[in-house]
């Protein structure tokens, strides 16, 4: 019952949210951040990290460091909260915590289709693939010529199996249908998890329903905007639009047919919500539309923890962590390439 | 007169009902007061228990104010041992001839009713005191300065069991049963 999930939460969930809790509070804040943009070299960022939550995964690593060795360690501290998070949780909490991680293993089918397709090598691939997305037999897509094979031979034993019946088809994989395929999957799977968080009810169901409409949108106007110019009709792009959110139906119908960015900004001024993100941009401007929906991801996310007792808290953490990781990357890569003036192009503040 | 009460047709529920020793009312009393209260002591304690255990990890200051929430949550179950004490004793011998006296039934009544109250209002107390211990153990976590401000919101929270604690006694005083004749 709504409103009083607080009486039976704890019993499951209680020890979890408090441990999700604690690891929200050792995440970067702005003096962090201040410290690490002023460092010169990949060294001091790493003495600067030792002093945070990240030192014991960075301690032991050689000097001649390199970024992705920076982002494999922060993200391999992820993986390890992860881990030990979902060990301890039960049903629903347990498929919950499940369903934040199928967006990596899209990504990750997605990254070894598209190597195999430009003849890489299946080891190298899979050290690139994020590690909170890997399951038993991803070593097997390398082998995959049509997408029902695909579906046959590797995906039909992952949780990814129902995400599939839309996007069967035996046309040979290629570059643009393998993004129409990522596409569809991540629909599916924003869908599929959205009907999974009405189910639970409660808190839950409304907190996860706003981040995940917005997520919703965010991928809505992306698609739009990179399919302007491409042979993407317009047909193909409004299947590929998810269908709850804002922006459904109307806004869809409308994206579905802007041609330009300026007819993008049109149709998104019109929701109150947007608007502020949308205003901030000048005409013709499309590269600061990530960092503003980042920012405007990161204040919905961090508001969600301002409510006890429900399942959004576990969402939140791990979106904010991967965002940390990401502005973990762009600060080392600025360093490393000696760009420090563009460190805070991309940088967004959690706190 | 003594003897029958006569109320409604003889078969009738009300009949029934007055039927109902006073001895059976008063046992149901004091075992909701004692029952009841350590059901919501018991809620209220592993409310705040998990919270607590779980943000000691990252914070371990916390652990040693923070009992003070799950003291006041065991304070809410002896109130129900201390009313169930006290009721216990109210409870007397009458002869079977007086056993349906207007004055017994009202004793009866008087320590039923006793225990409800105690019982149910220790089972909010509990309850609210637990819900508001949890909030405070994951806030002191992030930020020390909150824990005695979140401190009197529950202070507050368990006077609502000692106004049932006595309301409780003061309705047990009046349970006298009828002098032997």
């Amino acid at each position: 019952m709504y409103g009083f999930e607080a009486m039976t939460f704890n019993i499951h969930g209680g020890y979890l949210e408090a441990i999700v809790r604690g690891h929200r509070s050792g995440l970067l804040t702005a003096a962090d951040y201040n410290n690490l943009c002023q460092c010169e070299t990949l060294d001091d960022i790493k003495m600067h990290l030792s002093a945070t939550e990240y030192g014991p995964y960075l301690q032991n690593e050689p000097s001649p460091l390199h970024t992705t060795t920076i982002v494999e360690k922060c993200t391999l501290k992820l993986v390890d909260e992860y881990k030990h998070m979902l060990c301890q949780a039960t049903e629903p909490m347990s498929t919950f915590l499940e369903y934040i991680t199928y967006g990596h293993m899209i990504d990750n089918v997605v990254l070894i289709v598209t190597g195999t397709l430009h003849e890489r090598d299946v080891q190298e691939l899979l050290e690139k693939c994020h590690p909170l997305g890997m399951f038993d037999s991803i070593a097997t897509l390398a082998v995959a010529q049509n997408m029902r094979e695909l579906y046959r031979l590797v995906l039909v034993d992952t949780p990814l199996a129902p995400y599939f019946s839309e996007c069967i088809t035996s046309e040979d994989l290629d570059d643009m249908n393998i993004e129409i395929m990522r596409n569809t999957l991540y629909k599916a799977y924003l869908e599929d998890f959205y009907r999974f968080c009405q189910k639970l009810g409660g808190a839950t169901a409304e907190i996860m329903s706003d981040l995940l409409a917005f997520e919703a949108d965010r991928r809505a106007v992306n698609i739009t905007i990179n399919s302007i110019g491409t042979e993407l009709t317009r047909e193909d792009r409004r299947k590929l639009y998810s269908s709850f959110g804002l922006l459904y139906p109307y806004g869809h119908e409308e994206l579905a047919i802007c041609e330009d960015i300026d007819q993008v900004r049109g149709v998104m001024e019109k929701y109150p919500p947007y608007q502020p993100i949308f205003s901030k941009l000048s005409y013709g401007e499309s590269q600061m539309l990530d960092k503003a929906f980042y920012e405007e991801e990161v204040k919905r996310l961090c508001l969600s923890f301002e409510q006890q007792f429900h399942y959004g808290v576990f969402f939140a953490y791990m979106r904010l962590r991967e965002q940390e990781i990401r502005n973990l990357m762009w600060i080392s890569e600025c360093v490393a390439q000696n760009q420090k003036s563009r460190v805070h192009d991309s940088v967004v503040f959690i706190f | 007169m003594s003897g029958a009460i006569v109320i409604g047709a003889s078969s009738s529920w009300a009949r029934a009902l007055v039927k109902i020793s006073p001895y059976t009312f008063s046992a149901i009393g004091i075992a909701i007061s004692i029952g009841v209260s350590v059901l919501g002591a018991a809620w209220g304690i592993y409310i705040t228990g998990s919270s607590l255990i779980g943000a000691a990890i990252k914070a371990p200051r916390i652990t040693s104010k923070n009992l003070i929430s799950v003291i006041f949550c065991e304070a809410v179950a002896i109130y129900g041992v201390i009313v169930a004490i006290i009721l216990q004793t109210k409870l007397e011998s009458v002869p079977s001839s007086q056993i349906y006296e207007p004055e017994s039934l009202r004793a009866g009544y008087a320590i039923f009713a006793s225990g409800i109250i105690v019982g149910f209002a220790n089972l909010v107390c509990g309850l609210c005191v637990g819900i508001i211990g949890s909030s405070c153990a994951l806030s002191d976590a992030q930020n020390s300065s909150l824990f005695v401000k979140i401190l009197v919101i529950e202070i507050f929270g368990s006077a609502l069991g000692l106004f049932g604690v006595i309301v409780g006694i003061i309705m047990s005083a009046q349970a006298t049963w009828p002098s032997k004749v």
